[in-house]
């Protein structure tokens, strides 16, 4: 029990300074999150002017979710190889692997949050509001934000341990993401539809689990992609 | 010879689904006649569901010990697998035709069926794309299981849930003894283990002549 405690306790400060690190990171080199933000708003705006005036609540919820897939893939899959193989292996000296992942699971979502909202914003901007059920449209937007985030880290990381992985990221992630996607859009669609909360509990419980298993999953394996 | 009993069984039961699931009568439904499809398409269905759940076992397997020959049985029971879902589709391809007028329609249940082939295509591609030995099959192994746990949800889980499904045996199996008639029950059953079985077969083979290879590349 102590030692349980004691692991958790570690972990706890480990990922704490991991994550102060990627935050450190990126803002060191500001051109990849500026090249995140500028394909998101520039993807918005393309749609925008591709659909000029025919957006429906269905066309809205299919495009805000595609656009937020395309970017969430872009901007995670360079969780594992923006820094250098020697960087790793320091990491790997001096920290568990099990940190490791929660750490980068834990960024990406703050990352994929920011984006998300972002996101939403830019399409009340340009295509005008269709939400009705705001408070369960933002539910959904943390709970994809944490799906988006715990599958693709993981998926980044299994394509970074092969060659051509940005090709793979894409081929890897795509069907994997999308029973969580299906369910995300779902969601969405009836905040869209209505200001009615009933019927929605067994996807909301399906999202839920969904997220727990993938992150129990996610510190289950990836140690073994860790270490060669 | 003696421990080959179960290769024989697999073609009596095969030959005898065939056969008597040309000639066994079926209730007299909406589908009518093609309700046969259940004998080829199901019980490849479940030859699918048996090999990727052997894939999924060996991979873990692997996992705990290293043993190159466990990679060897779960990336050949998948490509069983990925044989018989392309199989199941294709079949199920060919009774939609007459039953639905279209061989592809927008249904939860189909997408789950091409979703888990996309899915195990990409493993595929992913083991293609790392040419150290160990690499590949640890990196392998860690998709296989990770992939396997996201598509039983999105097969398993989500048509139920969707509701809205066209395709037989939405609210209970169909397969389950008190939904299927006993005449078909007599040769539904002996078929799919006959189809199970042919997949463990066809596995074995493979795995046979992969390690071969291996032996002749050394």
């Amino acid at each position: 029990m102590l030692k349980c405690n004691i692991t958790i306790g570690m972990h706890y400060l480990e990922i704490k300074y991991l994550v102060g690190k990627e935050i450190r990171l990126e803002l060191k080199q500001k051109y990849v999150l500026n090249g995140i933000l500028l394909y998101l708003v520039s993807t918005i705006f393309v749609t925008y002017l591709a659909f000029e005036d025919a957006i429906t609540p269905e066309t809205w919820n299919s495009l805000f979710w595609i656009i937020l897939l395309f970017v969430a893939v872009n901007g995670i899959s360079k969780s594992f190889v923006q820094e250098s193989p020697a960087r790793h292996l320091y990491y790997y000296t001096i920290a568990s692997p099990q940190a490791v992942i929660l750490s980068k699971i834990l960024y990406n979502l703050f990352l994929m949050a920011i984006l998300s909202l972002l996101a939403f914003s830019f399409f009340l901007l340009l295509m005008g509001n269709k939400v009705v059920n705001v408070p369960l449209f933002l539910l959904t937007l943390v709970l994809g934000s944490l799906g988006l985030s715990s599958v693709l880290t993981m998926v980044a990381a299994i394509a970074s341990r092969a060659s051509h992985n940005f090709s793979l990221m894409a081929i890897l992630s795509f069907p994997i993401v999308l029973p969580l996607l299906a369910t995300l859009m779902k969601v969405s669609r009836s905040a869209l539809n209505s200001m009615d909360w009933s019927g929605l509990s067994g996807l909301l419980v399906i999202l839920i689990t969904i997220n727990v298993a993938v992150i129990a999953l996610a510190y289950l394996l990836f140690p073994y992609l860790w270490k060669d | 010879m003696q421990k080959d009993w179960w290769k024989y069984l697999s073609g009596v039961l095969l030959l005898y689904g065939i056969i008597f699931g040309f000639i066994v009568d079926v209730p007299d439904t909406m589908i009518q006649q093609t309700m046969r499809n259940l004998f080829f398409h199901v019980g490849m269905w479940f030859g699918m569901f048996a090999m990727l759940i052997t894939g999924f076992i060996y991979s873990l397997r692997y996992l705990r010990k290293f043993n190159e020959s466990e990679d060897i049985i779960a990336v050949e029971a998948v490509n069983v697998g990925l044989m018989f879902g392309f199989l199941g589709i294709f079949t199920g391809m060919i009774w939609a035709n007459f039953t639905w007028g279209a061989p592809w329609v927008k249904d939860p249940k189909l997408n789950g069926a091409a979703v888990g082939m996309f899915i195990y295509l990409a493993y595929m591609i992913l083991r293609g794309s790392i040419d150290d030995v160990h690499k590949r099959a640890k990196v392998g192994a860690v998709y296989n299981i990770f992939a396997f746990f996201l598509w039983i949800v999105f097969v398993l889980v989500l048509p139920k849930l969707a509701g809205e499904s066209i395709h037989p045996g939405k609210d209970s199996p169909p397969v389950m003894p008190m939904n299927l008639d006993p005449s078909m029950r007599i040769v539904f059953y002996p078929a799919m283990v006959g189809w199970i079985l042919l997949g463990f077969w066809i596995m074995n083979v493979r795995i046979r002549i992969r390690k071969l290879r291996l032996k002749i590349e050394d």
